[in-house]
């Protein structure tokens, strides 16, 4: 009796560790840092990609409702494909639309913009990557939507699309 | 004469004390980026990596040592902006605590077996 409890024990044990192994093989093994997190945007410094000169972000992120930050490069085939969704928040007043060239090679970057059109208010540089280490990305494309207290209240990983451009819109409402 | 010569001492002095400094630094940026998971190549160290990711974060390793911050500060300055997931070292909390209690209940489990075992045996 004792002996038959102990192997439907074990058999039971052994079940409940194959399914949770099972369920775990479902799951996706890329890890992807926590995208809303509800944190501010650390300062930073950085150059305009036209004028070179350098700013401080506090002077980038004043005079609006809405921030959108946007991480690309013109290397970045994603990026041409979310490029026509960041011409169409172009139109949007309530945002300023700010583009962090990521590890670009400038005139690429330039030529990039002449040929897809220019969304951003303004465009900054990044050119070793640390900014976008520091403000918590991890590659291109990447978009974080804030509020005017540098609050980020959304962060989509990889290119916008249909799906995102509403939910920026919501977050604008 | 004299004077040079204690200038030229105390300039190798100083001169030696900045390059142990410079290879401390280097040390610790090693250490700190063999604990640090590259996001992109999952499964490898920032320190073996070779994405841009990984050249970038060594970048900011080596920024945030020379602003003086020391290595546990970087460690949470990291998990600040990536999760903990982004050290190789899992913090004890509600989410890693199977992780670290099972092995010593399973020690302690099967010593107890092992332990009751003997005891039989010997009587």
């Amino acid at each position: 009796m004792k002996n038959k409890i102990l192997f439907s024990l074990a058999v039971l044990f052994f079940v409940f560790c194959f399914v949770v192994l099972l369920k775990g093989l479902k799951n996706s093994n890329i890890y992807i840092p926590n995208a809303l997190s509800k944190k501010t945007l650390a300062s930073f410094k950085s150059e305009d990609l036209y004028s070179g000169i350098t700013i401080l972000s506090d002077k980038i992120f004043v005079g609006s409702e809405y921030y959108v930050l946007n991480i690309w490069a013109s290397w970045c085939l994603p990026c041409r494909d979310e490029h026509s969704i960041l011409m169409k928040l172009k139109n949007n007043l309530s945002i300023k639309l700010i583009g962090l060239n990521y590890k670009d090679d400038p005139n690429n970057a330039k030529k990039f913009i002449d040929k897809f059109g220019n969304p951003y208010s303004m465009i900054i540089t990044d050119k070793n990557g640390t900014i976008a280490i520091e403000l918590g990305a991890y590659g291109v494309p990447e978009t974080f939507v804030l509020n005017k207290n540098k609050k980020i209240l959304k962060k989509f990983i990889g290119p916008l699309n249909q799906k995102s451009l509403k939910e920026i819109k919501l977050i604008l409402k | 004469m004299k004077l040079l010569k204690t200038f030229l001492l105390f300039f190798i002095i100083l001169n030696f004390s900045q390059i142990s400094l410079a290879e401390n630094n280097i040390e610790l940026k090693n250490k700190i980026s063999k604990n640090i998971r590259c996001l992109i190549c999952q499964g490898q160290s920032v320190y073996d990596s070779q994405s841009d990711f990984a050249i970038s974060m060594k970048l900011v390793i080596e920024q945030k040592l020379n602003e003086g911050l020391n290595e546990n500060e970087i460690y949470e300055f990291l998990k600040n902006q990536y999760g903990q997931w982004i050290t190789y070292d899992p913090e004890f909390n509600k989410k890693t605590f199977i992780l670290w209690v099972l092995p010593i209940l399973l020690f302690f489990i099967g010593g107890a077996i092992i332990l009751r075992k003997l005891i039989v045996q010997k009587l």
